[in-house]
Order: structure tokens, then sequence, then C-alpha cells
């Protein structure tokens, strides 16, 4: 769907985007993530349009974004980080504008307004100026905006700033119902957001991608082995001669439990395999009853921060760049 | 392109900009046409319209100014460069809104000549004329008022610079005056001129060895020509400062002359700044 080969955007001396390839296919949810500055809305307004490339091509379903500009456009919905809004129209006034602008034929745009208007609900601030509207249908009319004429792809960058908690789970939704129909790229430095929405993740720092893969294959893969935290009722010594009859275990670290008589253990389990039930059963035989047992990948957040500092010292030459 | 255009005739029409706009030159045209052609009775309504030619300096920048640098403040360009529109387009869009706008005031000038005629006899040809060249006059300036404000983000500054570059274009009859017209300072001139353009190649190519050729090809040039054939220059500077006296230009239409190379004049005025319009907005994105 998008095609986006050896991308370079330079300012001066700063390189705010560098050498960065990617494919994005059709009807997934891809997420940007990376700190601030780290060149996310620079590659949106790359794909967009907006700015030109200093090197590489965008592609959109084949057509280059500078060479072929109007078809290309035409399949992309956007919404910038700050809404495009005109402050002295009303909400009605200003969707029909941008209708007429994307030129949807006359017969289908009161409609298609309608029907934007009843997915990103608001039916109610219709005929209201956009200058009195809150933040969160502010950011709901830019949504709107980004629909208009269903495009193929839409892009968002960070569409949920400065909202409330429950405008945040209202706007993830609704993305997550337009991945349904539509592929939609989005940026974000929040993870949680994009874990919890996306099927796809590209991590971004300094213009470079320096992992891209599902949410949780970044967990897993960054965590390298399987590993599991326990808390056992007993003595030390007997658990762990217990958890050493257990085929595949790599590592056991003892902590000092919170629980009275109890011990807390970081298990490190070899390959892929799941042996949950093998630890439950030998330590039954030793008569330790298990209190607790939880997997613990690496969340996302960790893989994040990894990835990002490890870019750093060395440079992003050893950065992972997966299954893109 | 339709689009843009009847967005901004709507924001010109629901905000004070456009009615500051028309009431300001009907306010300036109705005391003139009052003063000449009422109450002395003047048939000439030519004379009226060159007497306020100086309206211009006030109120192309009220009509310009926020055009396109409202856009970019506001980021709202965003949604208007990422739209399946060509660029000039969308500047066109706005362009004709705003002649839209002064077309108004224009067309209400347009019936003054009709009141005259109920008292004696007026020429209504060379009055239209003189409408015309008036029409065409503040097209061309609101061209330049366009261009201008596409090179800033602030409305303050667009203003400013409009009104800074229509002033010197107003007064260009006197800066002309500073130049002695002989062939040997309009050569000086020329080579100067020529230095300056080699300047400006330096700055946009940061070649060295190209903009030195350019400049030493220009004022060779230059040296030559005067040497072979001097007269030449006599009086060149202040035809090519003419060049950017556009209200000089709108002289003919004002006695009743439909001067041909007066309208080609200001056309090229208007596409020459409506296309360095497009380019500032291009060259925006790429750098």
């Amino acid at each position: 769907m998008i095609e986006v080969r050896n991308l370079v955007k330079k300012y001066d001396n700063h390189t705010a985007v560098d050498h960065l390839n990617f494919v994005v296919e059709k009807g997934k949810i891809y997420g940007f993530l990376g700190p601030n500055g780290a060149g996310k809305s620079t590659i949106m307004n790359m794909i967009t349009g907006y700015i030109a490339s200093t090197e590489g091509e965008v592609l959109i379903d084949g057509h280059n974004i500078l060479s072929e500009p109007e078809e290309a456009k035409k399949k992309i919905g956007y919404l910038p980080e700050m809404p495009p809004l005109y402050q002295d129209m009303s909400v009605t006034e200003y969707l029909r504008f941008v209708a007429e602008l994307k030129s949807i034929p006359k017969e289908k745009r009161e409609q298609n307004i309608k029907e934007v208007m009843s997915t990103t609900r608001l039916h109610d601030v219709k005929n209201r100026l956009i200058r009195n509207l809150s933040k969160g249908y502010k950011q709901r009319v830019g949504l709107a905006q980004a629909l208009l004429g269903y495009p193929e792809v839409i892009i968002l960058d960070e569409p949920t700033v400065g909202l409330d908690p429950k405008q945040i789970i209202e706007i993830r939704d609704l993305i997550k119902s337009l991945g349904k129909k539509h592929t939609v790229i989005l940026s974000s430095h929040i993870l949680s957001e994009v874990s919890a929405v996306c099927d796809y993740v590209l991590i971004i720092d300094h213009g470079k991608l320096v992992a891209s893969d599902s949410p949780e294959n970044l967990s897993r893969l960054m965590s390298g082995t399987n590993s599991l935290e326990l808390t056992v009722k007993g003595e030390q010594q007997e658990i762990r001669n217990a958890l050493a009859l257990v085929e595949n275990m790599e590592d056991i670290i003892y902590h000092e439990s919170i629980v009275d008589g109890a011990c807390d253990f970081s298990v490190k389990i070899r390959g892929e395999q799941d042996m949950r039930e093998n630890i439950f059963f030998a330590l039954a035989e030793a008569k330790c009853p298990i209190l607790k047992m939880q997997p613990s990948n690496m969340s996302l957040e960790e893989v994040f921060l990894k990835l990002t500092d490890s870019s750093q010292e060395e440079g992003g030459e050893n950065s992972y760049a997966g299954n893109v | 392109m339709l689009a843009m255009y009847k967005k901004e005739l709507r924001s010109y029409m629901t905000s004070m900009a456009g009615y500051v706009f028309i009431a300001f030159i009907l306010l300036i045209m109705g005391i003139y046409f009052t003063a000449y052609n009422m109450q002395y009775a003047s048939p000439d309504f030519g004379m009226t319209l060159s007497s306020v030619t100086f309206l211009f300096l006030i109120i192309t920048p009220v009509l310009t100014m926020r055009i396109l640098a409202e856009e970019k403040k506001n980021k709202t360009d965003q949604l208007l460069f990422t739209a399946p529109v060509p660029v000039w387009k969308i500047v066109m869009g706005k362009y004709l809104s705003m002649v839209t706008v002064y077309l108004i005031p224009v067309v209400i000038s347009a019936l003054y000549p009709f009141i005259m005629g109920r008292y004696g006899t007026v020429s209504y040809s060379m009055a239209f004329t003189g409408i015309l060249g008036f029409f065409l006059l503040g097209c061309a300036q609101i061209a330049v008022g366009l261009f201008l404000s596409s090179v800033t983000e602030s409305q303050v500054i667009a203003a400013v610079l409009t009104f800074g570059v229509l002033f010197c274009s107003y007064v260009m009859n006197g800066i002309e005056g500073f130049f002695s017209d002989t062939a040997l300072s309009s050569m000086i001139a020329f080579a100067v001129i020529a230095v300056v353009i080699a300047f400006g190649v330096y700055q946009m190519t940061k070649d060295m060895v190209l903009s030195s050729v350019v400049g030493l090809i220009l004022v060779g040039a230059t040296v030559i020509l005067y040497i072979v054939k001097a007269s030449v220059f006599e009086g060149l500077l202040q035809k090519l400062l003419d060049l950017f006296a556009i209200t000089n230009h709108y002289d003919n239409f004002v006695g009743g002359i439909l001067d041909v190379t007066g309208i080609v004049y200001m056309l090229s005025i208007i596409c020459i700044f409506v296309f360095l319009t497009v380019q500032s907005i291009q060259k925006r994105r790429w750098s």
C-alpha cells in the first residue's frame, strides 16, 4: 500500500530522517513510536506530500507522491499534529469545504459528511463555530476531515495528545474500528497506546528505524528467553532442589519475598516451550505450594527504552530491524 | 479551485476585512466624486479615479495580508497542500476571491457616470475605460499583496511589506528623478545591477565559478554595449524603473485611451506575481 524507499530529510546540517525504508500493507494498523523529536511528524509530512524529501521516494499504491501528487493524495486522509481547522467556520461548513476540496462528487457529499459525523459523533455540535469547541471535539473534527471521502490510508499524527482519559479511549476505539476498513498509520510517544491499538509497531529514533514488528513479538524477542516470576511457600533450598528436576531450566534467581515463609524466584527457561505445568507438578511433589506464577515478558516500554538507548550509544549501527 | 474560492469569499463576507475594504474604497471615491464631479461639475470621471489611486496603498494590505500568512500560522496549509489539488489552483482560488471582493466597489463606482449623465453630457466610453483601468490596477496590486503574504507567517509583516512595495511603486516617478539620465550613469547603474544579479546567483547556487562567470558576462556586455553605442543607455535606467511603477501604466486609461500595452502590462504583473506565489509555496516544501 505504502512503500517508503531510502527516505532522507535534511535541514541544513541536521538530518531529521535518515535513510528510512519500510512497507505498509493494506488493512492493518501501524504505529510509529519514538521519543519527541525522533522524526515521526517529518516522516508523516513526507508521506502525505506536505514537504518534499531530500532523497528517496514515497509510493502510495504505486503512485509517487511527488511526481503524481493528485493520484497519491486522493488515497490519503491526514490528521496533522495540530488539526488544520478554520476557527471561524462551523463544523458543517468546514466539512463541506473539505469535501469539496477533496473533490468528492456533489451527489455523494452530503451523505458522506453525515456518515463521517456519525462515526466521529459530531452531530451535537454540527452548527457550532469550531473556535468554541473543546479540544476533544476539535480533534474529532480533524479526524472527521481525514475520513472524508473514505481514503484507503488514514494517517494520524499523535491523535490522542491533549485529550482526557475518556476521550482517549473513545478515539482509540474509533481507530480500531477504522482499522477494519482502512490502513491506519498513527504516531505516538505513548507506548500503551501503540500496544493497545496497533497490529504493527515501527520504533523510530533519530530519524532511523530501530525496530519493527508486532507488539507481542517485539517484547518476546527482546526478552530473549521465556521467563517466569514465582512466589512459592517453603525453604529456599528445598524449592531449588525441586525446580532443578524440571527440564530446560536456564537460570533460577532467588529474591527475598514479602510473604512470610515464602521465597520469590525469577526463572528463565530455554527455548519456546511452556514449562509452567512441569514446574507446578515438580513443586507439588515437593509439597511446596505455589502462591503466584506469572510470565514476565519484557514490556514494550522496556523494549522501547532499551532500543532507543542502545541506538544512541552505538549510533544505531547494531540496531535491530526485523521483518520489515 | 472552486472550493477555495467559495471558502475565501465567504470568509471575507463574514468578517470585517471584506467590508472595511469595500467601505473604504467607496468612502474615498465618494468624497472625490462629490468634490470633483458634483461640486466642480467636471465631466471627467477619470480625474476622480486617478486621484484616488493612493488608497490602494492602505487598502491592498487589508485585503491581502491574511490570505496566505494566516494559513501558514494556523497550520491549515497542511490541509490545503495534502489535499489532492495542485498548488496553483489553491492560489488561483484565493486570488480570484480577492478580485471578486474588489469587483464589488468597482461595479458600484461604475454607476457614478450615470449619476453625472443626469446633469450633463458625459463620455461614457472614456469613463468606463477609466474604470477598466482602475480595476486592472487594483488586480495587479492585489497580486503583489498575495505574493508578499506568501513569504511570511505574520500578517503584520505581510501588511507592512505590501505597503512598502506598493509605496515604492507609487513614488517611482520621484525616485527616477534621483538618477541623472546620461548614458554613463545609466551604464554604471546597469553594471551594479549585473553584480547584484551575480551575487543573487551565488546565494542560490553557492557556486563561485558560475556566479563570477555570470557577473563577468553581464558587466562585460554592459560595458561593451556602452563603448559600441552609448546612446542606447540614455534614459534606460528610467525606462527600467518605470516598469516598477504600476500606477504609471494606468494613466492612459484615465485619459480615456484603451491602452493595449497597459492591459498587457497589468496582466503580466498579475501572472508574474501569481506564479511567484506558487513558487514561493513550492520552495518552502523543499527547503
